[in-house]
């Protein structure tokens, strides 16, 4: 019996971004990497192959992170006493790009400095090749004061510069804009404020080909239904052709699986949880593919492990395009 | 696909008699487009018109149910391909394979851990579904002792595998009851298999290479009448199943093809790497499956893909909730902490599971933040001084409570001040941020 098979055709598509710079075009990476591109939903070849495979992001600190998961600490070794060693440590673990996120202060518990901040960044810039997001402490008057020197001492790089927010996003998009960078502008799953921010940012002549989308998401178990529909919505209203969503996406399931108590606790739970190692991987890896099947372009992730597992999971869903 | 009211009309009499209460068959006809009114109301409707009106108005995709033992797991019904649309209606049911070349005593062994296996999240108690028995040994005799021991340990409906006619007969004639699976009907033996199914009041999956191969396969069974079908499009890799999935949904839907309407069944479990298994799973739950079929048990994997099936399953218009008021963890006195959060269930739960576990008695009063979160809530204005003071008076706290102290979450410690005004006679006292520092927090701090 014969079948028609439904092809959708949509008027737009999202932008490519790409992220990075070598020699050649004035920054000091090895490779760049370039997301975006997408004519369809996320991995329906049939319709239109996808032109750039998502990629994996690993996230380093700046310090030994003393809250994240022992389990976490324990798979990356002593690494995480020293951002380059982690970097490259990363590097061959199979991470794409390296996202840096710094700490709002150092161990003794002094306040993080611009000096200190771009003292690592350099550092960290020299140990890989790979592009990199730097991502402030979370706190807007910090991101700025940090965030802002870094991008001078590393103009013409194309990093990625974050949390860009309705609150902050002047001048952080000012600081990116004047030194050739680029920026993550995250809002709270919504549709509409995602748009909004995105429209603030490209009214200050910031290019829409420099600005990553981060629609922020929930854990499994934690809210990843509210993250999901939302880039689900956001990646339907760029293939209709709104040009203020045809940004690609980065979302963060490392950070926000790892903060659950399910991944990040192992005494005191219920033996119905299973074995703790485990199911914390599964915990960010899961919440990792739900994203990725609702148009993560960049997934940012903490466990070497989980690396792994969703880099075989993207190289499977792009078979279908060779 | 619905019919359109003109469509309609031309199944109608078109004599205009009135007796349904309408001017003319066309203004009825449109009525019954907007699903305003019942097709009952015309008398002199045909038999064969209310059949093809029955049929339009059918469902696009079938339901299908499994049952055993009181249990029952449903599948199709969807009606959106994005949850965002509407909610996703019948969770995938999620079966455990075992196969015959193990001994009963082994089959017994290896499910006794998933048949028992409960775990709450939200409040709810999730476990799996039912069990696959597949006929690795081609003999009807040791398929028969599978099922049976299966039957045995698991109380849960059963899906039984295998291509030959003569070892699913077996295993139907043991298995009992109406609601099995047999996979699969497939272009060579289609036949027998739906004349099993039919005998024994069972569903048939119908398997085939390609989505036109399967169409016509299911047409011809639904011929023999056999209607009870799910679908199994081959695919067991993650691009295969979403496109596979994605083509079939849309068919359904969007064409209201009904050769391809019924529910998809799928197998991550033939992948051999449980870690792949486990994403393969979880692209299922989200990309449309009806039934999966995993190799694998551990609760470490069982209890997150259960949990994913809950939220992609959420109503994407209402949060999950609980309902607001004073609740009472380890039998508190009245001289015992109070403490308060809102009425979003995850919130409630992260809460009270940890206070349950300290093992320390305390009063939670839950806020109606209209199901948020409480930083969602606390920046929609939903969980501020004004409210909690409100609900502290609606539910007569004082009542039961004596100590005027009121823990609130670290994360909206700015709305101590406020609260301190609107509640002159108490003390407020700022916890920890995150609920798993709570028993520590009660211990040294209360
Ligand atoms: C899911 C979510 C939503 C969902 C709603 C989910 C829901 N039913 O509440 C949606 C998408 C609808 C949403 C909407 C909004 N959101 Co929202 N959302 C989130 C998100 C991602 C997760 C929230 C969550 O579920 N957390 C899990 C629960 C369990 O956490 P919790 O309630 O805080 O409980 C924990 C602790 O507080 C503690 N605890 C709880 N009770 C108690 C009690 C005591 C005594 C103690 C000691 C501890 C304690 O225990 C729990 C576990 O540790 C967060 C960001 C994030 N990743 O955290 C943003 C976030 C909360 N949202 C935010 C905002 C701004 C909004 C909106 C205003 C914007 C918008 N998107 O339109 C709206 C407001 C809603 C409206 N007007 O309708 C902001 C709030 C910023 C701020 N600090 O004010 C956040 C932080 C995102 C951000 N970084 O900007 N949101
Ligand atoms: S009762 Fe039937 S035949 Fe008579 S007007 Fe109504 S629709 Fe037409």
């Amino acid at each position: 019996m014969p079948v028609e098979i439904i092809k959708d055709n949509w008027p737009g598509g999202v932008r490519t971004v790409t992220i990075g710079a070598t020699a050649a075009d004035g920054g000091t990476r090895q490779r760049t990497v370039t997301v975006g591109g997408e004519k369809t939903l996320p991995f329906l070849s049939f319709e239109s192959p996808m032109p750039h495979r998502p990629v994996v992001a690993m996230e380093i600190k700046d310090q030994r992170p003393e809250d994240w998961s022992p389990l976490l600490l324990e798979a990356w070794g002593d690494v995480v006493d020293d951002p380059v060693d982690w970097a490259k440590a990363a590097e061959a673990a199979g991470a794409d790009l390296i996202q840096l996120s710094l700490s709002p202060a150092d161990l003794e518990g002094n306040p993080n400095t611009p000096a200190r901040a771009v003292a690592i960044v350099k550092a960290v810039l020299a140990a890989t090749g790979l592009p990199l997001l730097v991502f402030g402490p979370g706190q807007a008057d910090l991101d700025n004061e940090l965030l802002v020197p870094i991008a001078e001492a590393t103009k013409g790089e194309r990093l990625v510069l974050g949390i860009c927010e309705d609150k902050n996003y002047r001048t952080i998009v000012a600081a990116a804009m004047a030194n050739g960078h680029l920026v993550n502008a995250r809002s709270p799953m919504d549709v509409n404020l995602a748009k909004q921010l995105n429209i603030l940012i490209n009214d200050m002549a910031m290019p829409l080909d420099r600005i990553i989308m981060d629609p922020t998401t929930g854990a499994l178990g934690y809210g990843i239904e509210y993250g999901y529909s939302a880039m689900e919505r956001l990646r339907l209203a760029a293939l209709q052709g709104d040009a203020m969503t045809q940004l690609p996406m980065l979302v963060t399931p490392g950070y926000e699986a790892w903060k659950t108590k399910e991944a990040k606790v192992g005494r005191d739970v219920p033996p119905e949880w299973g074995n703790w190692a485990d199911r914390a991987i599964h915990w960010e890896t899961l919440t990792a593919v739900t994203l990725l099947e609702a148009g993560a372009d960049i997934l940012v992730l903490r466990h070497p492990e989980s690396v792994r597992r969703v880099k075989a999971a993207i190289e499977e869903l792009v078979i279908g395009n060779s | 696909m619905a019919l359109s009211g003109i469509q309609i009309y031309k199944l109608l009499p078109q004599t205009n008699c009135k007796d349904c209460g309408y001017p003319t068959c066309l203004a009825f006809a449109m009525k019954l487009a907007a699903k305003q009114v019942e097709l009952s109301l015309c008398p002199h409707v045909s038999e064969v018109s209310k059949a093809q009106l029955a049929e339009s108005a059918a469902p696009p995709i079938r339901l299908i149910t499994l049952s055993a033992d009181g249990h029952q797991v449903k599948a199709g019904h969807e009606t959106t391909l994005f949850r965002h649309e509407k909610t996703f209606v019948n969770k995938p049911g999620f079966f455990l394979r075992v196969s015959d070349d193990h001994t009963p005593a082994a089959i017994q062994a290896q499910l006794a851990p998933a048949a028992a296996y409960r775990v709450t999240y939200v409040g709810r108690e999730l476990s799996l579904d039912g069990f696959a028995v597949e006929s690795f040994t081609g003999d009807p005799a040791a398929f028969a002792a599978a099922v049976q021991a299966t039957r045995a340990v698991a109380e849960r409906p059963l899906i039984l595998i295998s291509r030959q006619p003569a070892v699913i007969a077996t295993g139907l004639l043991v298995a009992g009851d109406k609601g099995t699976l047999i996979h699969a009907a497939n272009p060579g033996n289609w036949e027998a298999m739906a004349a099993l199914a039919k005998q024994y009041g069972a569903a048939l999956v119908v398997q085939a290479s390609t989505l036109e191969e399967l169409a016509g396969l299911t047409e011809k069974i639904k011929a023999k009448g056999v209607e009870d079908l799910v679908l199994d499009p081959g695919a067991r890799d993650l691009e295969g199943v979403l496109v596979l999935h994605t083509q079939v949904r849309r068919l359904a839907l969007k064409k209201n093809f009904r050769p391809l309407g019924y529910p998809l069944i799928t197998f991550p479990g033939d992948t051999a790497d449980p870690a792949h298994e486990a994403m393969q799973a979880s692209q299922a739950i989200a990309k449309y499956a009806g039934f999966i079929v995993v190799n694998h048990f551990e609760p470490a994997v069982a209890y997150p893909l259960l949990v994913l099936r809950e939220n992609i399953y959420t109503d994407p218009q209402k949060p999950i909730q609980v309902q607001p008021g004073l609740y009472e963890i380890n039998n508190p006195k009245p001289d015992d902490p109070l403490l308060v959060t809102t009425n979003f269930s995850i919130t409630y739960f992260s809460v009270a599971n940890e206070v349950e576990g300290s093992g320390l008695p305390a009063w939670l009063l839950v806020a109606d933040a209209e199901g948020m979160s409480v930083l969602t809530a606390w920046a929609a204005g939903k969980f501020d001084a004004e409210k909690i003071a409100r609900d502290l008076k609606r539910f007569n706290v004082t009542d039961k409570v004596r100590r005027k102290r009121l823990i609130v979450p670290g994360h909206v410690a700015v709305i101590s001040g406020e609260l301190e005004e609107e509640l002159p006679d108490w003390e407020v006292r700022v916890g920890p941020r995150e609920a798993v520092d709570l028993p520590a927090f009660m211990k040294q701090a209360l």
